[in-house]
C-alpha cells in the first residue's frame, strides 16, 4: 500500500518536473529505487548535467552492495542467471523482507523472494507511478493544489527517515547548508552536488563514540530505514543465526 | 512526447545494477574499508536533506540570479519534517505539507510559485 502510495507521489512530482509518461516509467521500470528516482526529479529540475546526476545516483545507490553481500550466502545455490534477475529487484523493502524471512524460517526461499520483491513492490511502485504520471497531466494548475511542495517534503521526509545517529543528522544538516549557500552564489544544481559530497564528509568528524550509531549501512535496520515508510520487515528472531 | 530521459534511466540503471549484483554474483565483496561504508551511510541523508532545503529555499528568476525565498513551504516542510520524525509516515507528512500550501495559498496568505 505504501509502494503504491508512494509511486503515485512520485509519478506526480515527476510530472511537475516535466518528465512525460514514457520517462517517469522509464525510471521505475529501469532503475526501478525510489530514492534515487526522486532525486533524479530534482536534479534535473534544477538542470544539472547528466554526469552530475549519474554519479550521485551511484553513490545513493551503492548501499545495495550491502544488500547484495548480505543476501549472497542465502542466495547461493541459486542459478546465477535466476541471480542475476533477483539483482534488479533487490530494492531496501526486498532486501529488508526477504532476510528477515530467511532468517525466521531458517533457510533461503527463492519463491519468496520474487513474490516479496515483485508483490509489494515493483508492480504497485510502476502501476502507481503511471497513475500519478497520467493523472499530474491533467491537472492545468498543479500549485494550486500543493503539488510543487511534493518533491521538497518528500526529500526531507526521506532524509528524516535515514537519520539513525548523530553522523547522519550533522551529514544532513551540512548537506543542506552548504547546498543552499552554494546554490544562491552559483546554482542550484551546483548547490545540490556541493551540499552532497560535503555533507558526508563532515560527518565523518563526529567520532565514533558519539554516533548512537542505531542502523549501521547493509544491516536490515539500515533497509527498513531506507524502505518507503510503513513497510516494515517482520522482527527477526532473537539469535536466528546466517548461514 | 518526451523521451530523451529514458537514455539517462538507463544510464542511472548502469551504475545501479552492479551494486545490486555484485554482492550476489560474486561473493566476498563486502570487505571493503570501513570508512567507505561510514561514507555511503551519509550520503543519502546529505543529497535527500539539499535537494529539499535548495527546492525551498532557492528561486531562480527569469534573470537566471538564484535568490533567497522565505516563504509558506517553509513551514509545510517544516511539518513534514516534524511528522516523520514523530510518526514515522511519509504518505501522511505529504499530506499535511499540501494541506499548509492550499489552505495559505487559497487564503491568500502566500503567493502562487512563478
Amino acid at each position: 500500500m505504501s509502494a503504491a502510495g508512494f509511486g503515485f507521489v512520485y509519478g506526480l512530482s515527476a510530472r511537475e518536473a516535466g518528465f512525460s509518461p514514457v520517462e517517469a516509467m522509464a525510471m521505475s521500470l529501469i532503475v526501478f529505487a525510489g530514492a534515487a528516482q526522486f532525486a533524479a526529479v530534482g536534479y534535473v529540475a534544477s538542470g544539472l548535467a547528466w554526469p552530475g546526476i549519474i554519479i550521485l545516483t551511484a553513490l545513493l545507490n551503492a548501499r545495495h552492495l550491502l544488500y547484495s553481500a548480505a543476501l549472497s550466502p542465502w542466495l547461493r545455490d541459486v542459478p546465477f542467471a535466476r541471480r542475476a534477475g533477483m539483482a534488479h529487484l533487490l530494492t531496501d523493502e526486498a532486501f529488508a523482507l526477504s532476510i528477515s524471512h530467511f532468517r525466521r524460517i531458517g533457510r533461503a526461499d527463492e519463491r519468496g523472494y520474487w513474490i516479496g520483491a515483485i508483490g509489494s513492490t515493483a508492480i504497485p511502485w510502476n502501476l502507481a507511478t503511471l497513475a500519478g504520471v497520467l493523472l499530474g497531466a491533467q491537472i492545468p494548475d498543479p500549485a494550486r493544489f500543493g503539488i510543487d511542495i511534493i518533491f521538497p517534503a518528500a526529500m526531507i521526509g526521506l532524509a528524516v527517515g535515514l537519520i539513525t545517529g548523530r553522523r547522519e543528522l550533522v551529514a544532513a544538516i551540512v548537506g543542506a547548508g552548504i547546498g543552499v549557500v552554494v546554490a544562491l552564489a552559483t546554482s542550484p544544481a551546483i548547490g545540490i552536488v556541493a551540499g552532497g559530497v560535503v555533507g558526508p564528509l563532515v560527518g565523518l568528524f563526529v567520532p565514533a563514540s558519539l554516533a548512537h550509531e542505531t542502523a549501521p549501512l547493509g544491516s536490515e535496520a539500515s533497509a527498513e530505514h531506507y524502505a518507503v515508510p510503513g513497510i516494515h520487515a517482520d522482527p527477526v528472531a532473537p539469535g536466528a543465526p546466517d548461514p | 512526447m518526451s523521451t530523451n530521459l529514458v537514455l539517462l534511466a538507463v544510464f542511472m540503471f548502469a551504475v545501479t545494477y552492479p551494486s545490486r549484483a555484485l554482492g550476489l554474483l560474486t561473493p566476498g565483496l563486502d570487505r571493503l574499508p570501513k570508512v567507505a561504508f561510514d561514507y555511503l551511510q551519509l550520503v543519502g541523508p546529505a543529497v535527500l536533506a539539499g535537494l529539499a532545503a535548495v527546492s525551498v529555499m532557492v528561486v531562480v528568476g527569469d534573470d537566471e540570479v538564484p535568490a533567497f525565498h522565505v516563504g509558506v513551504e517553509w513551514v509545510a516542510v517544516f511539518a513534514c519534517l516534524a511528522i516523520v520524525a514523530r510518526r514515522r509516515n511519509l504518505l501522511l507528512g505529504l499530506v499535511a505539507a499540501v494541506a499548509i500550501v492550499v489552505i495559505a495559498r487559497e487564503a491568500g496568505l502566500a503567493a502562487l510559485p512563478s
